[in-house]
């Protein structure tokens, strides 16, 4: 092969040396992406194949013959359904309750200068990483019959008895907005970060009063980090277990204390696995809907 | 000119007019940190029942942790596994979230996909699916079968960070140092690990706190003499309300404090 070697600057030599440099460019993505192999293994390992293997459970019958009555009993029993409406009835509340309460703290952190902004965050941040089982203790001996908040609000004579505030919905969602809140303050946040102060301004050169550049303005363009936020939110509700399980106290049946209830009491595989698959297929639907309408890019789907 | 009647910002807003946020904001921080802090007075209580302000105060609830054989070896054991967590899903997601991210092959971003699905898959399903898996293998009430489900769960959390990380990261340096004769090895050990380093330490500290508070998967997949310090917290919570976990509370608080307190004291230096 001496005329391939013998000229550099012939159209064979270049051909050559893009060939060899395009081998080499492929070995030395492959090699750079075996990187990731131990990862995937990990994941492999704990999520798809014990998945995958529920997901055969669920489609087999009590008999050990292949099955859709998990999926049927589903279909048939109130009690199912009752269960998938507190779920979403649950998520759905709690998604409101952090956008109410959530819209105004992160406006207030996004107007504050840095050096402040970055103190204040310490309040968003600290929940975050404060152990959830801890903040469900927490609101639990708060909100007990003979807890702080009842003590408290005969004191003042806000009501005379106490009142049942906890082992019950109201207590469940209490405690979930508390701990979800961060995970809808931080991406919102971040994206009124990123609104361009001059755009006010301009709102405000051509004559629009304050409000009205907020909700004509900033507003809307905080909505791409509300969404975000409001989905991470609700499609962590959705599976959610600690805190229903803790300050529901038996009356607020989730997906999640189902499965949990069904494995305990019945240990039958299959019927838990299938309510498990009807919760993934869920919290996919959500996600994919949630991309369809808001091109909401799945990649930026994270804690923060 | 008092600050009340002093313009917010360039727009035409004045203090004053904006105070009802400011007392808004803070009244609703104030929900977000003080549920947490009770926990620290009731732990000093020398009641049996929870009550506030404590009538008189002692030590007897740490007495009683530090001296239980139950609590204590529950601890150790969720120590070990959140620090296993940390040593196996920081290297392994810093070398995911690197290659991913330098790599421009097509599949580069579908395996990224399939990284993170432990934070969009229900935990309570990664729960019972490990629960499944690991009896059929011998991995239940283990400490390996538990650092592993957690390395799972920790390993998006590690790799969102290092990629966060990495954006703001001009890799043309590496390049530079490549040119310069450096294996791609070399170039990351010495020129962009150095410059990630704050992240990589946040990331450290964030898998090791995911599963020490973990709380589902600990309670399916532990057990026996290596159950975790959570597992024995929730069923302590869900049978009655014993003022020992308000101490225990106390102490898990005081370690998230520390760590926040230490990620963002890096924060600040970088």
């Amino acid at each position: 092969m001496a005329t391939v070697k013998a000229a550099p600057g012939s159209r064979l030599g270049e051909e050559w040396h893009a060939h060899a440099l395009k081998s080499q460019e492929a070995k030395e993505q492959w090699s750079l992406l075996s990187l990731a192999i131990p990862a995937l293994l990990v994941i492999f390992l704990v999520i798809v194949i014990p998945v995958g293997w529920l997901f055969y459970l669920s489609f087999i019958g009590k008999d050990g013959m292949p099955s859709l009555e998990h999926y049927q009993k589903m279909i048939e029993y109130k009690s199912y359904a009752r269960v998938f409406m507190t779920t979403f009835q649950v998520s759905l509340l709690t998604t409101l309750i952090c956008i109410v309460l959530g819209y105004p703290l992160a406006y207030f952190l996004a107007l504050l200068p840095s050096r402040w902004a970055g103190i204040f965050m310490l309040a968003v941040l600290l929940p975050f990483w404060t152990s959830l089982l801890v903040r469900t203790y927490a609101w639990l001996v708060l909100l007990q019959k003979k807890g702080l908040l009842n003590d408290f609000a005969i004191e003042l004579g806000l009501w005379d008895e106490p009142i049942k505030l906890v082992h019950n919905m109201l207590g469940t969602l209490i405690g979930m907005a508390h701990i979800m809140l961060p995970f809808l303050v931080l991406p919102l946040y971040g994206a009124m970060k990123k609104i361009d102060r001059d755009l006010m301004h301009a709102a405000a050169n051509l004559g629009a009063s304050p409000v009205k550049a907020f909700w004509q303005v900033y507003f809307p363009l905080s909505m791409p980090g509300m969404v975000s936020g409001s989905l991470i939110v609700f499609v962590l509700c959705l599976g959610f277990y600690v805190t229903p399980a803790v300050l529901g106290g038996g009356k607020v049946t989730m997906v999640s204390t189902q499965i949990t209830a069904i494995l305990e009491n019945q240990f039958d595989w299959g019927a838990a696995s299938a309510l498990g698959v009807v919760l993934l297929i869920a919290t996919l639907l959500v996600l994919y809907l949630a991309a369809k309408i808001f091109k909401f890019d799945a990649a930026l789907f994270g804690k923060g | 000119m008092s600050w009340w009647t002093r313009p917010a910002s360039d727009t035409q807003v004045r203090h004053g007019d904006r105070f009802w946020l400011y007392v808004l904001a803070c009244i609703i921080m104030l929900l977000l940190v003080l549920p947490t802090f009770i926990v620290v007075p009731m732990s000093f209580s020398d009641s049996q029942y929870l009550e506030f302000p404590p009538s008189t105060w002692s030590s007897r609830w740490y007495e009683v942790y530090f001296g239980s054989t139950k609590w204590m070896r529950a601890t150790v054991t969720s120590l070990t596994i959140g620090f296993l967590t940390m040593l196996v899903a920081t290297p392994l997601g810093t070398m995911a979230a690197y290659a991913l991210f330098v790599s421009s092959h097509r599949v580069s971003k579908a395996i990224f996909m399939l990284l993170i699905t432990p934070m969009i898959v229900p935990v309570i399903l990664i729960a019972i699916g490990a629960f499944y898996a690991f009896g059929r293998v011998g991995l239940n009430n283990t400490i390996s079968g538990l650092v592993l489900a957690h390395t799972a769960i920790a390993l998006p959390l590690v790799m969102i960070v290092i990629t966060a990380a990495l954006r703001s990261y001009d890799l043309n340096q590496e390049r530079v140092a490549r040119s310069l004769g450096a294996t791609r090895l070399k170039a990351f050990f010495l020129v962009t690990l150095p410059q990630i380093k704050f992240s990589v330490v946040t990331a450290a500290l964030l898998s090791f706190l995911t599963s020490f508070d973990e709380v589902i998967i600990a309670i399916f997949v532990s057990g026996g003499v290596n159950a975790t310090l959570t597992k024995h917290m929730f069923s302590a919570l869900r049978d009655f309300i014993d003022p020992t976990i308000a101490a225990i509370s106390t102490i898990m608080v005081l370690i998230s404090s520390i760590l926040l307190l230490l990620t963002q004291f890096i924060g600040g230096r970088r």
